[in-house]
């Protein structure tokens, strides 16, 4: 099958741009964080109210004082005149920021298909494909999880961690539009690849979300440690509680993701496991993260601890992806970096 | 944590019998092994224990490259492979930990379904005496009978599982309790990722893995014996009697390439037969391909590799002519460019010292398409289109009788150290070229054959670990979305016709997002009533 140069031209515009507006994104959000700030700070001075809420009424976000203090409870009234003020400016960031990363989200999706029209095959066949299908399934879960949380600011370390990523597959590991070897003409590709891509995606929310948790809680026991952070982070069981639902919702995902690995090893390998490195260190994978839902309901391990694993959890995803990708020869060695 | 709140008087009462102690010893450690607490530190074990694995070269893996790194490292290799760190996932280590995990895990799911069965049967608890005091709560007055809300509640608990009482003060409750498919779920999991491990576990005991290399010419390769293959890996009880028995031929073997080398496609035409077939001799024809394996009688056969067989005629002076085809390996994956030895013996020749030093082997490498740096070659494409061999020609004596086996890929060393082989030519060769030895013999490299590398596989537990992942994924599913969660409502009759409502909520796991299912429902039995402070908020833990 022919690659369709054009689209395949098409798609690496798409993709560069969608990393550009990205980054004008992280900017915006980082202005939110930064007008918002003093806002935030009056905002918890008149929230000291009742007990600030935890988990939001997924109904009542992009409304009210959403964004600016995650601690407050959705729907109840702006505190002073200033908080309204400051607020409002950064605000208005905040849903610009909001709109940019929607735009990204089509661009980079339409990159994703473009090349995918342009090769005729599964857009992942190559770590530049994989990296660039893997944020795209971060930013749009981190756009499911703002319906439903006020945590609005905290898109640009979300946002950030995606943009290096898609940096570096657009640079170093870029591998032009080509079909794919033998071994990869399968529909297997479509079904194992595909849920690998989009359970690491998701769990690249729960990483950061846990890692604002340790944050929140070394804030909670040493309130001058990290305090510009802490100011402007939501409450730690927002934090916990995000980590845990992406995390629920992406553990079965990856644990499919790796059975339908095991089926297509059967078939293209002759056996469906065979401690290949990826198949290792995707078993690692699977371990810590079972070990943090393990960890999350047991006394003595939930909070602190299980926010730990999951970054561990993260990071070994990470490590899977370029370790063992790029230094260790191994079956799944189809990086094809250019 | 258990087992250490024993007073000092306990201890002193167990202490003289010895029995006793042991007992208490066994019951302590059972009882640390199967808590959470330790089944966590044994999943990380677990998880760092398999680390090295990804890092280091692995026996089962790659043998070459374990040889290699040891070699390499000298002293640290030879550290790292007494501690068996190249066989990580048969070590003692890596085995204790899962063994250990093993035992926790059964330990947790004996009384765990044992309660599961209870629970089961159980009805849903008493309502608490204060419900304000809930994670979930909202009270209000309704103008209607008790008997009217209590009707109302059961309604809209449909499928949940509930019970009424009345208490002493003539308070009507409802205790209701839904999600039991969660511990369902739980469990399913837990039990089918047993019955994964156990099934993976006999099936390292009873399958077997080969490799053979067959000719693309109409050869063929019978499942009759370990001697059959080059290369055999059996499980642990495989003694490589009782195989299946089926035939394969490999009558053709085609690739397509990309212009610019990469693969496109490998296919092998293949025959096969298996089963009734072996006795009334019907060939079936299959076309091989990777990611499309023969499967018959339980057994797989792969399409993993392949390579050339370079075809050289030898012209003894006495006008006889030898030819052969002789697999070589390829020593690059991505041009192919391969080496090997094919060997001849002088033909008509009774006489073994005579024929022992007028062998011939002509070594070297092979290009599917050649490409000349000066007179050094190397290939271009792994595609068969300009073929070409740089090679040595031996002489002497190849230590074939000698023996000692020896590799098909390469000629003996020792033989030309010992002076007893030496090189009689050196040349390049195009297809159809030759060259002429100073005894008059000729050596014509004259064709190209492709062989087909196949894997024979048999593992008779693989579709029960398929089941049971199934299982397992189904029980994940259960058991990560499904609440577990309770609801109370206590109706007060106040008066002739009003009753106070309160209601109060609690999920029984850390499940988040039953608040909103609670606020659903207490509005819709409570209307839009006043809400207390706190409602909406979520039980951090059960």
């Amino acid at each position: 099958m022919p690659v369709n140069e054009t689209l395949s031209q098409l798609s690496d515009w798409s993709y560069g741009s969608a990393t550009a507006i990205y980054m004008l994104a992280v900017v915006l959000f980082l202005a939110q964080q930064a007008f918002g700030k003093r806002g935030a700070e009056s905002a918890a001075r008149a929230a000291e109210r009742p007990r600030t809420v935890a988990s939001a009424g997924p109904s009542d976000t992009g409304v009210g004082g959403t964004g600016v203090a995650g601690g407050t409870a959705p729907g109840s009234a702006p505190g002073s005149t200033a908080t309204r003020r400051y607020s409002g400016t950064a605000e208005r960031f905040g849903r610009m920021g909001v709109a940019l990363t929607v735009l990204g989200v089509l661009l980079h999706l339409a990159a994703l298909v473009l090349r995918g029209v342009a090769t005729s095959r599964a857009p992942w066949g190559n770590m530049y494909e994989f990296i660039m299908a893997l944020c795209l399934v971060a930013v749009v879960t981190w756009l499911v999880v703002l319906r439903k949380y006020t945590v609005r600011h905290l898109s640009a370390y979300v946002l950030l961690p995606v943009v290096v990523l898609l940096f570096l597959g657009g640079t170093l590991l870029y591998s032009t539009a080509t079909p794919v070897q033998p071994a990869l003409q399968s529909y297997w590709l479509v079904i194992h690849v595909s849920t690998a891509a989009v359970a690491s995606g998701i769990f690249l929310i729960p990483g950061v979300a846990s890692i604002g948790y340790l944050l929140q809680s070394a804030g909670e026991r040493n309130p001058a440690r990290f305090a510009a952070m802490t100011r402007v982070l939501p409450p730690k069981e927002t934090l916990d509680r995000i980590a845990y639902r992406t995390t629920v919702f992406a553990f079965p995902l990856f644990t499919f993701g790796v059975i339908a690995g095991a089926i297509w090893a059967e078939a293209a390998w002759g056996r469906f496991w065979g401690w290949d490195p990826k198949e290792t260190v995707s078993f690692i994978t699977w371990v810590i993260y079972a070990a943090y839902l393990h960890a999350r309901s047991t006394a003595g391990w939930r909070g602190d601890r299980a926010a730990v694993i999951n970054i561990l959890g993260f990071a070994v995803v990470v490590f899977n992806l370029f370790f063992i990708n790029l230094v260790i020869a191994g079956l799944h060695s189809y990086a094809q970096v250019d | 944590m258990t087992g250490q709140h024993t007073g000092a008087d306990a201890g002193q009462r167990y202490r003289g019998t010895p029995a006793r102690r042991v007992l208490a010893l066994a019951r302590n450690t059972w009882r640390g092994l199967t808590s959470m607490r330790v089944a966590l530190i044994l999943l990380f074990l677990l998880a760092v224990a398999a680390f090295p694995g990804a890092v280091l070269p692995q026996r089962m893996v790659n043998d070459a490259l374990v040889a290699e790194y040891i070699a390499d490292h000298g002293w640290w290799g030879r550290l790292l492979d007494r501690l068996q760190f190249f066989d990580v996932y048969g070590s003692v280590w890596f085995s204790a930990i899962y063994l250990l995990l093993l035992v926790s895990l059964v330990g947790c799911l004996v009384p765990r379904s044992a309660e599961y069965l209870r629970s089961m049967r159980d009805r849903p608890v008493l309502t608490p005496r204060n419900l304000r005091r809930l994670p979930h709560y909202r009270q209000a007055t309704l103008d209607v009978d008790a008997d009217e809300v209590i009707a109302r509640a059961s309604t809209r608990l449909t499928g949940w599982r509930r019970v009424e009482r009345t208490e002493p003060d003539g308070s009507r409750t409802i205790s209701a309790e839904r999600g039991y498919l969660r511990e369902t779920g739980n469990l399913v999991f837990h039990f089918a990722l047993l019955g994964l491990i156990i099934a993976f576990a006999v099936g390292h005991m009873y399958s077997y893995e080969g490799q053979v290399i067959v000719h693309a010419d109409g050869s063929e390769f019978c499942n009759s014996g370990i001697y059959a293959y080059d290369t055999f890996n059996p499980g642990l009880t495989v003694d490589g009697t009782e195989l299946t028995p089926f035939c394969v031929k490999v009558n053709d073997f085609e690739a397509d390439y990309l212009p610019n080398g990469q693969p496109e496609n490998y296919r092998a035409d293949i025959e096969y037969q298996s089963g009734e077939d072996l006795d009334t001799g019907t060939w079936r024809p299959y076309e091989l391909q990777v990611n499309h394996p023969l499967r018959t009688e339980g057994d797989r056969v792969y399409l993993l590799g392949h390579g050339f067989a370079p075809e050289f005629t030898v012209t003894f002076p006495d006008g006889q002519q030898r030819r052969q085809a002789t697999q070589w390996r390829p020593n690059d994956q991505v041009t192919l460019l391969s080496d090997g030895a094919t060997k001849f013996d002088p033909p008509g020749v009774t006489d073994a010292t005579e024929r022992r030093s007028n062998q011939i082997a002509v070594t070297g490498l092979f290009a599917p398409t050649a490409h000349f740096d000066g007179a050094v070659l190397s290939s271009a494409n792994a595609d068969l289109l300009d073929p070409a061999v740089a090679v040595d020609v031996m002489r002497g004596d190849l230590g074939i009788d000698s023996g000692y086996g020896q590799s098909i890929f390469e000629i003996d060393e020792n033989m030309v150290e010992q002076g007893k082989l030496e090189r009689v030519a050196r040349e390049n060769l195009r297809l159809g070229e030759e060259l002429e030895l100073d005894d008059g013999t000729r050596i014509a490299f004259d064709g190209v054959q492709r062989w087909a590398s196949l894997q024979v596989s048999h593992d008779p537990t693989q579709q029960w670990v398929l089941a049971f992942s199934i299982v397992m994924l189904a029980g994940l599913a259960a058991s990560l979305t499904i609440k577990r969660r309770r609801i109370w409502i206590r109706v007060t009759p106040d008066g002739g016709t009003r009753s106070v409502v309160a209601l109060g909520g609690l999920a029984r796991t850390d499940q988040a997002g039953y608040g909103e299912e609670f606020t659903r429902i207490a509005t819709e039995l409570l209307g839009d009533a006043e809400r207390p402070a706190h409602d909406g908020t979520e039980g951090e833990r059960s």
